[in-house]
Protein backbone atom coordinates (compact mmCIF):
# COMPACT_ATOMS: atom_id res chain seq x y z
CA UNK A 1 0.00 0.00 0.00
CA UNK A 2 1.17 3.49 -0.80
CA UNK A 3 -0.32 6.90 -1.49
CA UNK A 4 -0.17 9.71 -4.03
CA UNK A 5 -0.80 13.14 -2.59
CA UNK A 6 -0.66 16.42 -4.53
CA UNK A 7 -2.25 19.89 -4.31
CA UNK A 8 -4.82 21.39 -6.64
CA UNK A 9 -2.81 23.11 -9.39
CA UNK A 10 -3.41 26.19 -11.49
CA UNK A 11 -0.70 26.61 -14.11
CA UNK A 12 0.18 28.57 -17.23
CA UNK A 13 -0.14 32.19 -18.26
CA UNK A 14 -2.47 34.21 -15.98
CA UNK A 15 -2.82 31.36 -13.49
CA UNK A 16 -2.19 33.95 -10.79
CA UNK A 17 -5.62 35.48 -11.44
CA UNK A 18 -7.00 32.49 -9.53
CA UNK A 19 -6.15 34.51 -6.41
CA UNK A 20 -9.14 36.75 -7.06
CA UNK A 21 -11.40 33.73 -6.62
CA UNK A 22 -9.88 32.58 -3.35
CA UNK A 23 -12.35 32.21 -0.47
CA UNK A 24 -11.12 33.59 2.82
CA UNK A 25 -10.56 36.71 4.89
CA UNK A 26 -7.02 36.97 6.14
CA UNK A 27 -3.94 35.99 4.15
CA UNK A 28 -0.43 35.74 5.58
CA UNK A 29 2.32 35.91 2.96
CA UNK A 30 5.65 34.25 3.75
CA UNK A 31 8.44 35.43 1.51
CA UNK A 32 11.92 36.97 1.35
CA UNK A 33 13.14 40.56 0.89
CA UNK A 34 14.16 39.96 -2.73
CA UNK A 35 10.63 38.98 -3.69
CA UNK A 36 9.33 42.18 -2.09
CA UNK A 37 11.83 44.24 -4.08
CA UNK A 38 10.82 42.59 -7.32
CA UNK A 39 7.26 43.77 -6.76
CA UNK A 40 5.86 40.23 -6.58
CA UNK A 41 4.37 40.74 -3.13
CA UNK A 42 2.55 43.84 -4.37
CA UNK A 43 1.21 41.89 -7.34
CA UNK A 44 -0.13 39.13 -5.08
CA UNK A 45 -1.45 41.66 -2.57
CA UNK A 46 -3.33 43.54 -5.31
CA UNK A 47 -5.12 40.38 -6.47
CA UNK A 48 -5.93 39.27 -2.93
CA UNK A 49 -7.33 42.70 -2.13
CA UNK A 50 -9.67 42.29 -5.10
CA UNK A 51 -11.00 39.29 -3.18
CA UNK A 52 -11.34 41.51 -0.05
CA UNK A 53 -8.52 39.87 1.90
CA UNK A 54 -6.72 41.50 4.81
CA UNK A 55 -3.04 40.81 4.36
CA UNK A 56 0.08 40.46 6.50
CA UNK A 57 3.55 39.89 5.11
CA UNK A 58 6.51 38.14 6.72
CA UNK A 59 9.44 38.90 4.41
CA UNK A 60 12.32 37.69 6.55
CA UNK A 61 12.98 34.25 5.10
CA UNK A 62 16.66 33.73 4.42
CA UNK A 63 18.20 31.15 2.05
CA UNK A 64 18.28 27.81 3.93
CA UNK A 65 15.76 29.02 6.53
CA UNK A 66 16.63 28.38 10.13
CA UNK A 67 14.53 26.99 12.96
CA UNK A 68 14.68 30.43 14.58
CA UNK A 69 13.17 32.16 11.52
CA UNK A 70 10.40 29.57 11.44
CA UNK A 71 9.58 30.16 15.10
CA UNK A 72 9.49 33.94 14.52
CA UNK A 73 7.17 33.62 11.54
CA UNK A 74 4.86 31.26 13.42
CA UNK A 75 4.56 33.80 16.21
CA UNK A 76 3.64 36.49 13.68
CA UNK A 77 0.94 34.16 12.33
CA UNK A 78 -0.42 33.58 15.82
CA UNK A 79 -0.67 37.35 16.22
CA UNK A 80 -2.43 37.86 12.86
CA UNK A 81 -4.67 34.74 12.85
CA UNK A 82 -4.81 34.14 9.08
CA UNK A 83 -7.10 31.65 7.32
CA UNK A 84 -4.77 31.34 4.32
CA UNK A 85 -0.99 30.98 4.41
CA UNK A 86 0.73 31.91 1.17
CA UNK A 87 4.27 30.73 0.54
CA UNK A 88 5.62 33.02 -2.16
CA UNK A 89 9.16 32.56 -3.44
CA UNK A 90 11.66 29.79 -3.94
CA UNK A 91 11.98 26.63 -1.91
CA UNK A 92 13.16 28.49 1.19
CA UNK A 93 10.04 30.66 1.42
CA UNK A 94 7.65 27.82 0.64
CA UNK A 95 9.33 25.41 3.06
CA UNK A 96 9.38 28.09 5.76
CA UNK A 97 5.68 28.78 5.10
CA UNK A 98 4.86 25.10 5.59
CA UNK A 99 6.80 24.89 8.85
CA UNK A 100 5.41 28.19 10.20
CA UNK A 101 1.88 27.07 9.30
CA UNK A 102 2.36 23.80 11.19
CA UNK A 103 3.56 25.68 14.28
CA UNK A 104 0.68 28.14 13.92
CA UNK A 105 -1.75 25.23 13.89
CA UNK A 106 0.17 23.27 16.52
CA UNK A 107 2.13 25.67 18.79
CA UNK A 108 2.72 22.73 21.12
CA UNK A 109 5.25 21.02 18.84
CA UNK A 110 8.84 21.82 17.94
CA UNK A 111 9.76 22.35 14.26
CA UNK A 112 12.34 19.56 14.29
CA UNK A 113 9.62 17.15 15.44
CA UNK A 114 7.60 17.50 12.22
CA UNK A 115 7.47 13.96 10.88
CA UNK A 116 5.37 11.93 8.46
CA UNK A 117 4.20 9.42 11.08
CA UNK A 118 2.22 11.46 13.58
CA UNK A 119 -1.18 12.90 12.78
CA UNK A 120 -1.03 16.65 13.38
CA UNK A 121 -4.64 17.63 12.63
CA UNK A 122 -3.76 20.65 10.47
CA UNK A 123 -6.29 22.90 8.70
CA UNK A 124 -8.17 23.85 11.84
CA UNK A 125 -7.08 27.47 11.40
CA UNK A 126 -5.80 27.95 7.87
CA UNK A 127 -4.99 26.41 4.51
CA UNK A 128 -1.79 26.62 2.52
CA UNK A 129 -1.24 28.04 -0.95
CA UNK A 130 2.19 28.03 -2.58
CA UNK A 131 3.33 30.21 -5.45
CA UNK A 132 6.81 29.41 -6.78
CA UNK A 133 8.85 32.28 -8.18
CA UNK A 134 11.65 30.02 -9.39
CA UNK A 135 11.46 26.88 -11.51
CA UNK A 136 13.26 24.22 -9.56
CA UNK A 137 12.45 23.33 -6.02
CA UNK A 138 9.01 21.83 -6.61
CA UNK A 139 8.19 22.53 -2.98
CA UNK A 140 4.77 23.81 -4.08
CA UNK A 141 3.84 20.27 -5.09
CA UNK A 142 4.77 18.24 -2.03
CA UNK A 143 5.03 18.08 1.74
CA UNK A 144 8.80 18.21 2.10
CA UNK A 145 10.35 20.84 4.34
CA UNK A 146 14.08 21.51 4.48
CA UNK A 147 15.25 23.68 7.36
CA UNK A 148 18.69 24.35 8.76
CA UNK A 149 19.74 23.77 12.33
CA UNK A 150 22.32 26.53 12.57
CA UNK A 151 23.67 25.22 15.88
CA UNK A 152 24.38 21.69 14.58
CA UNK A 153 25.25 22.97 11.08
CA UNK A 154 22.87 20.41 9.69
CA UNK A 155 19.99 20.47 7.23
CA UNK A 156 16.83 18.91 8.57
CA UNK A 157 14.68 17.06 6.06
CA UNK A 158 11.22 17.16 7.59
CA UNK A 159 7.67 16.68 6.44
CA UNK A 160 4.20 15.44 7.02
CA UNK A 161 1.72 14.49 4.33
CA UNK A 162 -0.69 16.99 5.88
CA UNK A 163 1.71 19.78 4.88
CA UNK A 164 1.03 19.23 1.18
CA UNK A 165 -0.28 22.62 0.01
CA UNK A 166 -3.99 22.81 -0.66
CA UNK A 167 -3.31 24.75 -3.80
CA UNK A 168 -0.36 25.76 -5.95
CA UNK A 169 -0.24 28.44 -8.62
CA UNK A 170 2.48 27.99 -11.23
CA UNK A 171 2.56 31.11 -13.35
CA UNK A 172 5.50 31.75 -15.72
CA UNK A 173 5.08 35.47 -15.02
CA UNK A 174 7.31 35.00 -11.96
CA UNK A 175 10.16 33.22 -13.73
CA UNK A 176 10.16 35.26 -16.95
CA UNK A 177 12.94 37.58 -15.81
CA UNK A 178 14.75 35.20 -13.49
CA UNK A 179 18.50 35.89 -13.75
CA UNK A 180 20.49 33.43 -15.81
CA UNK A 181 22.41 32.04 -12.82
CA UNK A 182 19.28 31.42 -10.75
CA UNK A 183 17.58 29.85 -13.76
CA UNK A 184 20.46 27.39 -14.01
CA UNK A 185 20.79 26.77 -10.26
CA UNK A 186 17.11 26.04 -9.79
CA UNK A 187 16.42 24.40 -13.14
CA UNK A 188 19.08 21.73 -12.71
CA UNK A 189 17.46 20.76 -9.41
CA UNK A 190 14.44 19.59 -11.41
CA UNK A 191 16.62 17.01 -13.15
CA UNK A 192 18.09 15.77 -9.85
CA UNK A 193 14.56 15.36 -8.47
CA UNK A 194 13.34 13.53 -11.55
CA UNK A 195 16.28 11.12 -11.83
CA UNK A 196 16.44 10.33 -8.12
CA UNK A 197 12.68 9.87 -7.76
CA UNK A 198 12.75 7.45 -10.70
CA UNK A 199 15.65 5.38 -9.41
CA UNK A 200 15.19 5.41 -5.62
CA UNK A 201 13.78 2.58 -3.53
CA UNK A 202 10.36 4.22 -3.29
CA UNK A 203 9.82 4.74 -7.02
CA UNK A 204 6.34 3.66 -8.04
CA UNK A 205 3.93 3.48 -10.97
CA UNK A 206 2.25 6.76 -10.08
CA UNK A 207 5.46 8.80 -10.15
CA UNK A 208 7.49 7.05 -12.87
CA UNK A 209 5.82 8.80 -15.78
CA UNK A 210 6.13 12.20 -14.11
CA UNK A 211 9.86 11.65 -13.58
CA UNK A 212 10.51 10.73 -17.20
CA UNK A 213 8.47 13.67 -18.50
CA UNK A 214 10.25 16.12 -16.19
CA UNK A 215 13.69 14.80 -17.19
CA UNK A 216 12.77 15.09 -20.87
CA UNK A 217 11.57 18.68 -20.38
CA UNK A 218 14.77 19.72 -18.56
CA UNK A 219 17.06 18.45 -21.30
CA UNK A 220 14.90 20.21 -23.92
CA UNK A 221 14.02 23.50 -22.24
CA UNK A 222 16.59 24.33 -19.55
CA UNK A 223 19.38 25.31 -21.98
CA UNK A 224 16.88 27.50 -23.82
CA UNK A 225 15.59 29.12 -20.63
CA UNK A 226 19.16 29.85 -19.50
CA UNK A 227 20.26 31.16 -22.89
CA UNK A 228 17.23 33.24 -23.82
CA UNK A 229 15.47 34.19 -20.60
CA UNK A 230 12.25 36.12 -21.09
CA UNK A 231 12.72 36.05 -24.85
CA UNK A 232 11.73 32.39 -24.82
CA UNK A 233 8.54 32.23 -22.81
CA UNK A 234 7.78 28.73 -24.04
CA UNK A 235 10.97 27.50 -22.36
CA UNK A 236 10.15 29.49 -19.22
CA UNK A 237 6.68 28.03 -18.96
CA UNK A 238 7.84 24.50 -19.69
CA UNK A 239 10.55 24.74 -17.01
CA UNK A 240 8.05 26.11 -14.48
CA UNK A 241 5.79 23.16 -15.23
CA UNK A 242 8.67 20.66 -15.20
CA UNK A 243 9.68 21.86 -11.74
CA UNK A 244 6.19 21.27 -10.40
CA UNK A 245 5.86 17.91 -12.17
CA UNK A 246 9.14 16.73 -10.63
CA UNK A 247 8.04 18.26 -7.33
CA UNK A 248 4.99 16.00 -7.34
CA UNK A 249 7.25 12.97 -7.31
CA UNK A 250 8.90 13.97 -4.03
CA UNK A 251 7.12 12.56 -1.04
CA UNK A 252 5.16 10.25 -3.31
CA UNK A 253 8.50 8.79 -4.30
CA UNK A 254 11.70 10.20 -2.79
CA UNK A 255 15.10 11.65 -3.51
CA UNK A 256 18.19 9.75 -2.59
CA UNK A 257 21.97 9.80 -2.45
CA UNK A 258 22.71 12.94 -4.50
CA UNK A 259 20.45 14.85 -2.12
CA UNK A 260 22.04 13.32 0.97
CA UNK A 261 25.48 14.35 -0.30
CA UNK A 262 24.20 17.74 -1.46
CA UNK A 263 22.45 18.51 1.81
CA UNK A 264 25.52 17.58 3.83
CA UNK A 265 27.87 19.68 1.73
CA UNK A 266 25.32 22.50 1.40
CA UNK A 267 24.94 22.81 5.16
CA UNK A 268 28.68 23.59 5.38
CA UNK A 269 29.26 25.52 2.15
CA UNK A 270 26.14 27.63 2.45
CA UNK A 271 27.19 30.07 -0.25
CA UNK A 272 26.54 27.40 -2.91
CA UNK A 273 22.83 27.13 -3.75
CA UNK A 274 21.08 23.81 -3.16
CA UNK A 275 20.41 23.02 -6.82
CA UNK A 276 23.97 23.74 -7.87
CA UNK A 277 25.70 21.71 -5.18
CA UNK A 278 23.30 18.76 -5.38
CA UNK A 279 23.64 18.54 -9.16
CA UNK A 280 27.41 18.19 -8.80
CA UNK A 281 26.75 14.88 -7.05
CA UNK A 282 24.12 13.66 -9.52
CA UNK A 283 26.43 12.21 -12.21
CA UNK A 284 28.62 10.63 -9.52
CA UNK A 285 25.69 8.87 -7.89
CA UNK A 286 24.42 7.69 -11.29
CA UNK A 287 27.84 6.12 -11.91
CA UNK A 288 28.09 4.71 -8.37
CA UNK A 289 24.63 3.12 -8.53
CA UNK A 290 25.19 2.00 -12.12
CA UNK A 291 28.49 0.35 -11.14
CA UNK A 292 26.59 -1.70 -8.57
CA UNK A 293 24.11 -2.67 -11.28
CA UNK A 294 21.30 -1.23 -9.17
CA UNK A 295 19.91 1.48 -11.42
CA UNK A 296 16.93 2.06 -13.71
CA UNK A 297 18.81 4.40 -15.98
CA UNK A 298 17.99 2.73 -19.28
CA UNK A 299 14.43 4.13 -19.24
CA UNK A 300 15.70 7.64 -18.50
CA UNK A 301 18.38 7.42 -21.16
CA UNK A 302 15.80 6.35 -23.74
CA UNK A 303 13.39 9.09 -22.63
CA UNK A 304 15.97 11.75 -23.39
CA UNK A 305 17.15 10.14 -26.60
CA UNK A 306 20.40 8.51 -25.48
CA UNK A 307 20.99 5.37 -27.56
CA UNK A 308 21.86 2.96 -24.73
CA UNK A 309 21.27 -0.78 -24.97
CA UNK A 310 21.84 -1.87 -21.40
CA UNK A 311 21.84 -0.50 -17.85
CA UNK A 312 25.63 -0.18 -17.51
CA UNK A 313 25.98 1.82 -20.72
CA UNK A 314 22.89 3.87 -19.86
CA UNK A 315 24.36 4.91 -16.49
CA UNK A 316 27.67 5.91 -18.08
CA UNK A 317 26.05 7.85 -20.91
CA UNK A 318 23.45 9.48 -18.68
CA UNK A 319 26.12 10.69 -16.24
CA UNK A 320 28.01 12.09 -19.22
CA UNK A 321 24.84 13.79 -20.54
CA UNK A 322 24.24 15.38 -17.13
CA UNK A 323 27.83 16.71 -17.03
CA UNK A 324 27.42 18.06 -20.57
CA UNK A 325 24.17 19.77 -19.56
CA UNK A 326 25.86 21.30 -16.51
CA UNK A 327 28.59 22.73 -18.74
CA UNK A 328 26.07 23.97 -21.31
CA UNK A 329 24.19 25.98 -18.69
CA UNK A 330 27.38 27.24 -17.05
CA UNK A 331 27.24 25.16 -13.88
CA UNK A 332 30.26 23.67 -12.10
CA UNK A 333 30.79 19.93 -12.45
CA UNK A 334 32.86 19.60 -9.28
CA UNK A 335 33.23 21.19 -5.86
CA UNK A 336 36.55 22.82 -6.77
CA UNK A 337 34.90 24.63 -9.69
CA UNK A 338 32.05 25.59 -7.36
CA UNK A 339 34.56 27.53 -5.29
CA UNK A 340 35.07 25.18 -2.36
CA UNK A 341 38.47 25.75 -0.77
CA UNK A 342 40.54 22.55 -0.50
CA UNK A 343 41.45 23.01 3.14
CA UNK A 344 37.89 23.91 4.10
CA UNK A 345 36.77 20.78 2.26
CA UNK A 346 39.25 18.58 4.14
CA UNK A 347 38.24 20.15 7.45
CA UNK A 348 34.54 19.58 6.77
CA UNK A 349 34.89 16.07 5.32
CA UNK A 350 34.39 14.02 8.52
CA UNK A 351 31.26 15.97 9.49
CA UNK A 352 29.83 15.80 5.97
CA UNK A 353 30.38 12.03 5.86
CA UNK A 354 28.73 11.61 9.24
CA UNK A 355 25.69 13.58 8.10
CA UNK A 356 25.33 11.57 4.89
CA UNK A 357 25.35 8.36 6.88
CA UNK A 358 22.39 9.47 9.01
CA UNK A 359 20.50 11.30 6.25
CA UNK A 360 17.15 9.62 5.58
CA UNK A 361 17.70 10.10 1.84
CA UNK A 362 20.76 7.84 1.91
CA UNK A 363 18.75 4.69 2.55
CA UNK A 364 16.50 5.56 -0.37
CA UNK A 365 19.41 4.82 -2.68
CA UNK A 366 19.30 1.44 -4.41
CA UNK A 367 23.00 1.17 -3.54
CA UNK A 368 23.97 2.43 -0.09
CA UNK A 369 27.57 3.51 0.44
CA UNK A 370 29.50 2.75 3.61
CA UNK A 371 31.61 5.43 5.28
CA UNK A 372 34.66 4.71 3.12
CA UNK A 373 32.61 5.03 -0.06
CA UNK A 374 30.88 8.20 1.18
CA UNK A 375 34.29 9.78 1.70
CA UNK A 376 35.39 8.60 -1.74
CA UNK A 377 32.27 10.08 -3.33
CA UNK A 378 33.05 13.44 -1.71
CA UNK A 379 36.67 13.30 -2.87
CA UNK A 380 35.64 12.37 -6.41
CA UNK A 381 33.10 15.21 -6.32
CA UNK A 382 35.80 17.64 -5.27
CA UNK A 383 37.92 16.88 -8.32
CA UNK A 384 35.10 15.89 -10.70
CA UNK A 385 36.36 12.37 -11.29
CA UNK A 386 34.36 9.60 -12.89
CA UNK A 387 33.27 7.09 -10.24
CA UNK A 388 35.08 3.78 -10.74
CA UNK A 389 33.92 1.85 -7.68
CA UNK B 1 11.77 -26.48 10.29
CA UNK B 2 11.94 -22.75 10.97
CA UNK B 3 11.63 -20.80 14.20
CA UNK B 4 8.04 -19.77 14.96
CA UNK B 5 7.59 -15.99 14.78
CA UNK B 6 6.56 -14.24 17.99
CA UNK B 7 8.29 -16.71 20.31
CA UNK B 8 11.15 -16.34 22.76
CA UNK B 9 13.24 -18.52 20.45
CA UNK B 10 12.63 -16.14 17.55
CA UNK B 11 13.58 -12.96 19.41
CA UNK B 12 16.67 -14.77 20.75
CA UNK B 13 17.56 -15.64 17.16
CA UNK B 14 17.28 -11.95 16.26
CA UNK B 15 19.44 -11.08 19.28
CA UNK B 16 22.14 -13.44 17.96
CA UNK B 17 21.88 -12.15 14.39
CA UNK B 18 22.23 -8.55 15.58
CA UNK B 19 25.26 -9.35 17.70
CA UNK B 20 26.89 -11.15 14.78
CA UNK B 21 26.26 -8.35 12.30
CA UNK B 22 29.11 -5.93 11.65
CA UNK B 23 26.81 -3.86 9.45
CA UNK B 24 24.26 -3.46 12.25
CA UNK B 25 26.96 -2.72 14.82
CA UNK B 26 28.36 0.08 12.65
CA UNK B 27 24.95 1.50 11.70
CA UNK B 28 23.67 1.54 15.29
CA UNK B 29 26.84 2.40 17.17
CA UNK B 30 25.23 5.56 18.58
CA UNK B 31 21.85 4.02 19.33
CA UNK B 32 20.55 3.63 22.89
CA UNK B 33 16.97 2.46 23.34
CA UNK B 34 14.74 -0.54 24.00
CA UNK B 35 11.59 -1.73 22.26
CA UNK B 36 8.44 -3.70 22.57
CA UNK B 37 7.48 -5.23 19.24
CA UNK B 38 3.77 -5.83 19.65
CA UNK B 39 2.15 -8.32 17.30
CA UNK B 40 -1.61 -8.11 16.94
CA UNK B 41 -2.62 -11.71 16.24
CA UNK B 42 -6.24 -10.78 15.66
CA UNK B 43 -7.44 -12.76 18.68
CA UNK B 44 -7.27 -10.04 21.32
CA UNK B 45 -4.07 -11.52 22.75
CA UNK B 46 -1.16 -9.57 21.32
CA UNK B 47 2.38 -10.92 21.51
CA UNK B 48 5.06 -8.78 23.19
CA UNK B 49 8.70 -9.18 22.20
CA UNK B 50 11.28 -7.14 24.10
CA UNK B 51 14.57 -6.01 22.58
CA UNK B 52 17.14 -3.78 24.27
CA UNK B 53 19.54 -2.23 21.77
CA UNK B 54 22.65 -0.46 22.97
CA UNK B 55 25.50 0.92 20.85
CA UNK B 56 25.24 -1.60 18.05
CA UNK B 57 24.57 -4.58 20.28
CA UNK B 58 21.50 -6.36 21.58
CA UNK B 59 21.76 -6.42 25.38
CA UNK B 60 18.60 -8.37 26.08
CA UNK B 61 15.86 -10.03 24.09
CA UNK B 62 12.88 -11.98 25.35
CA UNK B 63 9.25 -12.91 24.92
CA UNK B 64 7.18 -11.07 27.52
CA UNK B 65 4.04 -12.58 28.98
CA UNK B 66 2.98 -9.53 30.96
CA UNK B 67 3.66 -6.19 29.20
CA UNK B 68 3.91 -4.39 32.54
CA UNK B 69 7.17 -6.30 33.15
CA UNK B 70 9.16 -3.75 31.14
CA UNK B 71 8.85 -0.07 30.31
CA UNK B 72 10.61 0.28 26.97
CA UNK B 73 11.30 3.65 25.38
CA UNK B 74 9.61 2.57 22.12
CA UNK B 75 6.55 0.48 21.36
CA UNK B 76 6.12 -0.61 17.77
CA UNK B 77 2.84 -2.37 17.06
CA UNK B 78 1.01 -3.80 14.10
CA UNK B 79 -0.91 -6.78 12.80
CA UNK B 80 0.84 -10.09 12.18
CA UNK B 81 0.52 -9.69 8.39
CA UNK B 82 2.35 -6.36 8.53
CA UNK B 83 5.17 -7.83 10.63
CA UNK B 84 5.47 -10.71 8.19
CA UNK B 85 5.79 -8.33 5.22
CA UNK B 86 8.49 -6.36 7.07
CA UNK B 87 10.47 -9.41 8.16
CA UNK B 88 10.29 -10.81 4.63
CA UNK B 89 11.43 -7.40 3.26
CA UNK B 90 8.24 -6.95 1.28
CA UNK B 91 7.36 -3.79 3.19
CA UNK B 92 9.72 -1.00 4.19
CA UNK B 93 9.14 -0.30 7.92
CA UNK B 94 9.28 3.46 7.32
CA UNK B 95 6.54 3.15 4.69
CA UNK B 96 4.58 0.95 7.08
CA UNK B 97 4.76 3.75 9.64
CA UNK B 98 3.82 6.41 7.07
CA UNK B 99 0.74 4.49 6.01
CA UNK B 100 -0.15 3.73 9.65
CA UNK B 101 0.12 -0.02 9.08
CA UNK B 102 2.62 0.07 11.91
CA UNK B 103 2.27 2.38 14.90
CA UNK B 104 5.03 3.78 17.05
CA UNK B 105 4.94 5.16 20.56
CA UNK B 106 8.14 6.98 21.44
CA UNK B 107 10.37 9.72 20.12
CA UNK B 108 10.17 9.38 16.35
CA UNK B 109 12.92 11.93 15.81
CA UNK B 110 15.39 9.73 17.65
CA UNK B 111 14.61 6.87 15.29
CA UNK B 112 14.74 9.09 12.21
CA UNK B 113 18.36 9.89 13.03
CA UNK B 114 19.40 6.26 12.54
CA UNK B 115 17.62 5.14 9.36
CA UNK B 116 20.43 2.79 8.41
CA UNK B 117 20.24 0.98 11.75
CA UNK B 118 16.56 0.25 11.07
CA UNK B 119 17.47 -1.09 7.64
CA UNK B 120 20.19 -3.34 9.06
CA UNK B 121 17.86 -4.59 11.80
CA UNK B 122 15.42 -5.72 9.12
CA UNK B 123 18.31 -7.37 7.27
CA UNK B 124 19.03 -9.37 10.43
CA UNK B 125 15.35 -10.41 10.63
CA UNK B 126 15.45 -11.72 7.07
CA UNK B 127 18.32 -14.04 7.98
CA UNK B 128 16.19 -15.91 10.52
CA UNK B 129 14.50 -18.99 9.13
CA UNK B 130 11.04 -17.95 10.28
CA UNK B 131 7.97 -20.11 10.47
CA UNK B 132 4.68 -18.26 10.19
CA UNK B 133 1.32 -19.33 11.55
CA UNK B 134 -1.12 -20.60 8.91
Amino acid sequence: MWFFKVPEFYFGEDALSQLTLLNGKRAFIVTDPGIVQLGFVDKVRELLETAAFQIAVFAEVEPNPSLQTVRRGAQAMLDFQPDWIIGLGGGSSMDAAKAMWILYERPDIQPDAINPFDELGLRQKARLLCIPTTAGTGSEANYGIVLTDTEEKRKLTLGTREATPDMAIVDPFFTAHLPRQITADTGIDVLTHAIEAYTCNWANDFTDGLCLQAARMVFTYLPRAVASGAADMEAREKMANAATIAGMTLGNSQVALAHALGHSAGAIFKEIPHGRITAIFLPLTIEYIGNGNNGRYLDIARAIGIPAEDEATAATLLAQAVRNLLREIGQPTNLHEAGVDKQAFEDALPLMCEHVEVDANTIMSPRIPDMTEIEQLFRYAYHGQTVDF
Amino acid sequence: MGIPFGTDEWIQALHNELNNSDAYRKAAEKWEGDFYFVVDNGDGNPTYLYLDLWHGQSREACFVQDPSEKSPEFILSGPLDTWRKIVEKKLDPIRALMTRQLKLKGNMMKIMKVPKAATELVECCTRIDTEWPE
